[in-house]
């Protein structure tokens, strides 16, 4: 491979006309279904550059994994088709040969999962785990990749990394389990750090030394992360730009803080409206009706519609709406986004 | 089981005093405990007619267990649960299945606390023949009746839960529980598996139905956002004891105890201008950063955190 991945990690800043680090075009996924096929992500566009957080919003069912999955290169290839680009630092990772695609994305891409605990296996220690990565993905021998691995759970603040290492993933809580996670993501220094609901399953106050953890790495690293969630609190915390998914399509792009004080689309103004966070104590919460249409079972024309308090007849339900620019680094899938106006959150409560 | 109607409204709902329990955690090889975990130490709180007591925490803070302890799911150590007049922990059996049709349970997991085998119509029909004595038609009109009153159409009553979603299954949970017309819901995390647009419908319905039948909710969670909404009186507990209790705005605007302000900074705040400029996370992170607190333990935990000598 044409990349050094032991080179020190730089702290420069994105060149102007530089290629973007992660360049997701067109993306498109399928997967079997009976004897047929069925679309769970439609079309997906974005860009991250490096040392900026691109936060992937939405619900159960929006697609918001299963993008993360085709990005690394992770969905299982008799069963599922992958079409679009995808393309890190340049270079197309979709139509990448197996081998080759293995490669870089164990060492210029590290993944987090929600449940740590899952993702690492109870026979081997931690620190073997770790190194093991080093050694396959950066040729390391077996007493530097160790040193390497030592060297990782130290940066992501396990206490006694050298005799902590020798220890199994069931003597760790479940927040060390994800620092651990972290740091075998990071052995290889990527540039890309994907991250999916890395905190879900955490204690609020874990959770919160987790993003504190996440935010030092990405300066020291100058990470590009991918962080999906959807906690819309994570999101104010942690990212620069926010995409909003919903029924396997964005709906909704922006620069954070444009994006919860003045959303564009219905969905994105009626999850703010959900989220108890913002309402404080209130006889009834803001709600949207019915639930997330099942796959396979979009809705025609725009498929928010069903839930949407401000659909028009004749207007939403006829033809597929199309993700229109609205404002610098804006864009939103809504026909009627010019002229509602979307409640937001303000700065102070 | 006392007439409760004649203890008034003076009397509150539910009166808990100094309630503690303890879990094995080791045994010999004979079965004897040789290892105890206190998971409730002393916990005292009162919850009034029609009123919402939060109790929050992290995991193995004995939340859980103190809402099991009082429908005396899981028999107390020591304390005492006073609920509509009665002393819960010296009932006998026959009087405890009374008083428990008065106090009902909703847990996180609808699709692991209803029965997969049993049609929506049997899960809602079994109390209303338990407590009620309904039977044939008069029953099916009450399912009915209750399936509407949570939102979902009298055709549910002849499908399977694995028909459903989470959140109209939480509903046919809620529909369960108010077939025997309780005064009391203990509420463990009834939302925290349910996505966030279908979060506030459920939460919705359980504030209309407060309104409507004067219902009281123990509502436990982890999630302090969705407390502080939803709670008139929240109490945090640590360690197997609450720490700090008080009004909801009060107790999350102006913490006290230590544990309470720790927790209240880390809740995530959804609002602009959180987020730092990537210029002021690269000079924050090139400052070392302070020392971590001291590991939490959880109480109940098979988790070795320090030193394993």
């Amino acid at each position: 491979m044409a990349v050094d991945a032991t080179a020190a990690p730089g702290g420069a800043p994105n060149v102007p006309g530089r290629a973007p680090l992660l360049e997701v075009d067109g993306l498109t996924v399928e997967f079997r279904s009976g004897a047929g096929r069925v679309r769970v992500v439609d079309d997906v566009r974005f860009t991250l550059d490096r040392g900026r957080t691109l936060g992937l919003v939405g619900e159960s069912g929006s697609g918001k994994t299963v993008t993360s999955l085709a990005v690394m290169g992770l969905l299982p290839p008799r069963s599922s088709w992958v079409e679009g680009s995808v393309r890190l630092d340049g270079q197309e990772l979709v139509d990448a040969a197996g081998a080759e695609l293995t490669d870089l994305r164990g060492r210029d891409i590290g993944m987090i999962f929600q449940e740590p605990r899952r993702s690492l296996n109870p026979a081997f220690t931690v620190g073997e785990q770790i190194a093991e990565i080093a050694r396959r993905h950066l040729g390391l021998s077996r007493k530097d990749a160790w040193d390497r691995a030592v060297e990782m759970l130290d940066t992501v603040n396990i206490a006694d990394a050298a005799r902590r290492a020798r220890h199994y993933p069931h003597e760790f809580s479940g927040g060390m389990c994800q620092r651990v996670m972290l740091a075998g993501a990071l052995v290889c220094r990527p540039k890309l750090l994907i991250a999916d609901e890395p905190t879900t399953a955490l204690d609020v106050t874990v959770q919160a030394r987790m993003l504190r953890l996440m935010n030092e790495l990405q300066a020291e690293f100058d990470l590009g992360i991918l962080f999906i969630t959807h906690d819309l609190g994570v999101v104010a915390e942690m990212a620069d730009d926010v995409a909003v998914m919903y029924a396997g399509e964005l709906v909704e792009q922006a620069p954070v803080d444009d994006l919860l004080s003045r959303p564009e689309h219905p969905y994105t103004a009626g999850l703010l409206g959900s989220s108890p966070d913002v309402q404080g104590h209130v006889e009834r919460l803001r709600s949207i009706p019915g639930s997330v249409p099942a796959v396979g079972a979009w809705p025609a024309g725009c498929r928010f519609h069903t839930r949407c308090e401000h659909a028009r007849p004749g207007t939403c339900d006829t033809d597929p709406v199309a993700l229109a620019d609205g404002g610098p680094g804006r864009r939103a899938r809504c026909v009627r986004s010019g002229e509602l106006h979307l409640e937001g959150v303000g700065v102070d409560a | 089981m006392p007439e409760t109607t004649d203890t008034g409204p003076a009397e509150p709902l539910l009166e808990v005093t100094d309630l503690r329990k303890s879990f094995v955690t080791k045994r010999d090889v004979f079965g004897r405990a040789v290892a105890r975990e206190d998971a409730v130490r002393g916990v005292s709180f009162t919850l009034p007619h029609g009123r919402t007591l939060g109790i929050v925490g992290e995991t193995g803070a004995g939340k859980s267990t103190v809402g099991r302890l009082v429908l005396r799911l899981a028999e107390p150590d020591a304390g005492s649960v006073r609920l509509l007049g009665a002393d819960v922990l010296s009932l006998s059996r026959r009087d405890l299945r009374r008083l428990r049709r008065r106090a009902q349970m909703i847990f996180q997991d609808p699709f692991a606390s209803l029965d997969p085998r049993m049609l929506v119509g049997q899960t809602i029909g079994e109390p209303l023949l338990l407590h009620a004595g309904l039977k044939g038609a008069a029953r099916t009109a009450r399912v009915v009746e209750l399936l509407g009153r949570v939102g979902l159409p009298a055709g549910t009553a002849d499908r399977y839960p694995h028909e459903f979603s989470g959140g109209q299954l939480q509903r046919v949970a809620i529909a369960r529980a108010l077939a025997s017309e309780p005064d009391l819901i203990v509420c463990d995390e009834p939302v925290a598996a349910l996505d966030v647009s279908v979060q506030a419908q459920v939460l919705n319905l359980l504030l209309d139905l407060q309104a409507e039948r004067g219902l009281s909710y123990l509502f436990i969670s982890h999630d302090l956002s969705l407390v502080r909404s939803f709670a008139h009186e929240v109490a945090v507990m640590n360690h197997g004891e609450i720490v700090e209790s008080g009004p909801g705005s009060e107790l999350f605007g102006h913490p006290q105890h230590p544990y309470t302000k720790e927790l209240v900074s880390a809740i995530p705040v959804t609002r602009p201008g959180r987020r730092r400029s990537a210029a002021v996370r690269r000079a924050a992170a090139s400052i070392p950063a302070a020392p971590e607190p001291p590991v939490v333990r959880p109480v109940l935990s098979h988790v070795l955190e320090g030193d394993p000598s």
